[in-house]
């Protein structure tokens, strides 16, 4: 019962950051119709910024970045997280234009191939000694490390205390609230309307006089600011921070890519889904069966989906037409 | 698309002008003399190379050998059929495991020892090459288990399931037990400890024979590379490369689609697992569950993009560029891998059809082929 439900605390905050990972590459591969490899990268880029705008703003405030003991107050965690996420919002829509736009009717093979590419570049990059830097490095805390609830629950044979902590709710809630707006904006305004015709189709989207151009920028600015939000919120949770290359990361994002795929790809709400199923089998299976094959999980239940339904659980069967 | 209307034969390009004698065509030999060429080659570079070049270089053109036949062989599922396979890297490593366990027990229990066996063309080394052959095969029906979710899924979609292959071959292999070190511990040796398999672990399998040289490296690029062109001017290929351009009129033709895809990625596996077995035994090499992983993977669909799909001599040309460069940029190693990503990135944004297109190297200048279907490649 206490493992259960700590097993669950913690599937749920992972599953909300898969999601939130997932959401960007759903919305691209909706929209241009390709495996953004890059958006991984995004990600780790989201934790690094944080880590480095921490590592200025803590000092200033006189505080130890490094007394896990004397955290800042709120708002300087929510100013790290909106300025990551606008500085990775930017890179992507920088992205978008010099990588992808000029690839926009080229066999989307190509545009894959040049994904691989910016996603080499970003994590070398990263790696240069004057940018982030090749060693790995501790996230100072921004939240108090306070449990918010305590209880204890049958295991086994004995009690043992279930952890609620501040950090799993805080990843929950700023997840939620993320994808509550981006629902209203998909779903509710005129862009989202917008963005949802051009993934319908392209070339009617723009005969209808839709800025096509200027709604794919913005899909990748959208998408790069959320992966960035899940970077900040993940190295909250584990802050042992890994270099830019390190193969974590890239095994991170190709779980919330499994995300969108098996909640279909291009359905945003699919993604969530996705998202929340990936991390309860990850967790569960880590837990309940052996944790060495947690990947394994993964993408044998990808495998299993893919068969079974081969465009995901949300997703549309599209009908071939000669 | 129009295909480069050359007979299926390996020749100079004057001679494969339809005028040539139907007769002479078909004998054995025509089909034959490419394959001996090139083992007579891999030989005269086994004995003349290093002593020419030194260690560290020949060492290179090993890489670039088995680079080649992965290249080779990954295009003509990715290339011909149309198909889209970012697992390559896991069918090489599962060749490599399994040759790599063949011959270390195998040398093990013949000769108690786990060290090279024999000189050049010895008993060793054909035990080597018949391992390489059984990590194909071996390879070849994982391939066909891969392969059949390509008759349900499409595109990016069988991508994810190639790419998930390779990954869970990576974590199972990490499961793997210790390698078992010496003939005696084999022989006490009870069958439970060949479930999971000894072979090492996250660490890698240590201590394989070095059996791989120039010769054998060489040898099979030959065979693949052959085989790689046989196939592209034959029906068969011509049925594949009728699937890439469009599936349903060519199911519409008659070409039986699923029987095709799953070939191809049976054979592309096959020649992956003997490349992984080369992989294994060469020397300084220790084959571990990473090299499954999809990174690899990545570089051999990179060569192939930039070599040009369809395009064997392009695929070649660029395997050897992609694996020498990093070598050659090994002293400025910070900014390797970004050179590496910018050069990808310019190509694609410069050249997309890759280097030849789907033309092969003597059909590029003008007069000796077709080069009208440019645009479509």
């Amino acid at each position: 019962m206490a493992d259960f439900a700590q097993t669950l605390m913690t599937a749920l905050a992972i599953g909300s950051l898969y999601a939130l990972i997932a959401l960007g590459y759903t919305m691209v591969y909706g929209i241009l119709k390709f495996i953004n490899f890059a958006h991984s990268d995004i990600v780790v880029l989201g934790a690094w910024v944080s880590y480095t705008l921490a590592n200025k703003i803590l000092p200033m405030l006189g505080l130890n970045p490094h007394n896990p003991e004397t955290p800042p107050p709120l708002w300087v965690g929510a100013l790290i997280l909106l300025s990551a996420m606008v500085a990775c919002g930017l890179l992507g829509f920088v992205i978008e234009r010099l990588a992808y736009k000029p690839l926009r009717r080229a066999p989307r093979l190509n545009v894959l191939i040049t994904a691989i590419g910016v996603s080499l570049l970003l994590q070398n990059v990263g790696q240069l000694n004057y940018v982030f830097g090749a060693s790995p490095q501790k996230m100072p805390a921004l939240l108090p490390n306070i449990d918010l609830l305590r209880i204890s629950l049958p295991s086994g044979d004995g009690y043992r205390d279930v952890v609620i902590g501040l950090v799993d709710v805080m990843i929950f809630a700023t997840s939620a609230v993320l994808m509550l707006v981006l629902e209203y904006l998909v779903f509710r305004t005129k862009l989202g309307t917008a963005m949802r015709a051009v993934s319908f189709s392209t070339d009617n989207a723009s005969l209808m006089g839709i800025p096509v151009d200027r709604v794919v920028s913005f899909t990748f600015v959208l998408g790069s600011s959320l992966a960035a939000a899940a970077g900040f919120l993940y190295v909250m949770k584990y802050p042992g921070l890994n270099q830019p290359a390190h193969s974590i990361w890239v095994l991170l994002g190709l779980k919330a890519f499994v995300a969108a795929v098996i909640g279909g790809i291009g359905n945003v709400r699919g993604a969530v889904l996705g998202g929340f199923v990936i991390a309860f089998v990850e967790q569960f299976g880590a837990f309940y069966i052996s944790s060495n094959y947690r990947d394994v999980y993964v993408f044998a239940l990808l495998i299993i989906i893919l068969l079974v339904r081969p465009t995901g659980l949300l997703g549309s069967p599209v009908r071939e037409k000669v | 698309m129009t295909v480069p209307d050359t007979a299926p034969k390996i020749t100079s390009p004057q001679s494969a002008q339809p005028s040539d004698s139907a007769g002479k065509r078909t004998s054995v030999w025509s089909g034959l003399w490419p394959l001996a060429v090139g083992i007579a080659l891999a030989a005269v570079m086994h004995f003349a190379l290093p002593k020419l070049i030194g260690q560290y270089y020949s060492r290179i053109v090993m890489d670039i050998g088995i680079a080649m036949i992965m290249a080779v062989s990954l295009n003509i599922v990715n290339g011909m059929t149309g198909q889209f396979s970012i697992g390559h890297a896991g069918f090489m490593t599962l060749g490599g495991y399994t040759a790599a366990m063949l011959t270390y027990y195998g040398s093990l229990s013949i000769w108690g020892t786990s060290l090279k066996h024999g000189g050049f063309l010895g008993v060793g080394e054909w035990m080597f090459a018949a391992s390489c052959l059984v990590g194909g095969l071996v390879a070849a029906g994982a391939g066909y288990v891969v392969g059949l979710p390509s008759l349900r899924l499409r595109g990016d979609y069988l991508a994810i399931v190639t790419l998930g292959f390779g990954e869970i071959l990576r974590v199972v292999l990490q499961q793997t037990g210790k390698v078992i070190d010496d003939a005696e511990a084999l022989r006490a040796a009870t069958w439970s400890q060949f479930f999971p398999p000894p072979v090492g672990g996250a660490v890698g399998f240590d201590g394989v024979p070095k059996y791989t040289d120039l010769f054998w490296v060489y040898t099979f690029v030959t065979i693949t590379v052959v085989v790689a062109y046989r196939l592209k001017h034959s029906s068969l290929g011509r049925a594949m490369i009728s699937i890439r351009e469009d599936e349903i009129a060519s199911q519409a033709m008659g070409v039986n689609i699923a029987r095709n895809k799953v070939l191809a990625f049976v054979l592309a596996a096959f020649f992956a697992g003997t490349a992984g077995g080369l992989f294994a035994h060469e020397a300084g090499v220790i084959v571990s569950p990473k090299d499954a992983g999809f990174q690899r993977s990545f570089d051999y669909v990179i060569m192939t993009v930039l070599g040009g799909r369809g395009s064997i001599t392009g695929v070649m040309l660029a395997a050897t560029i992609l694996t020498a460069l990093p070598e050659a940029l090994r002293d400025f190693e910070q900014y390797r891998l970004i050179m590496y990503a910018l050069l990808l990135i310019i190509m694609m944004l410069v050249r997309p059809q890759g280097l030849f297109g789907i033309h092969e190297i003597w059909q590029l200048w003008p007069g000796r082929g077709t080069r009208t279907d440019q645009k479509k490649a």
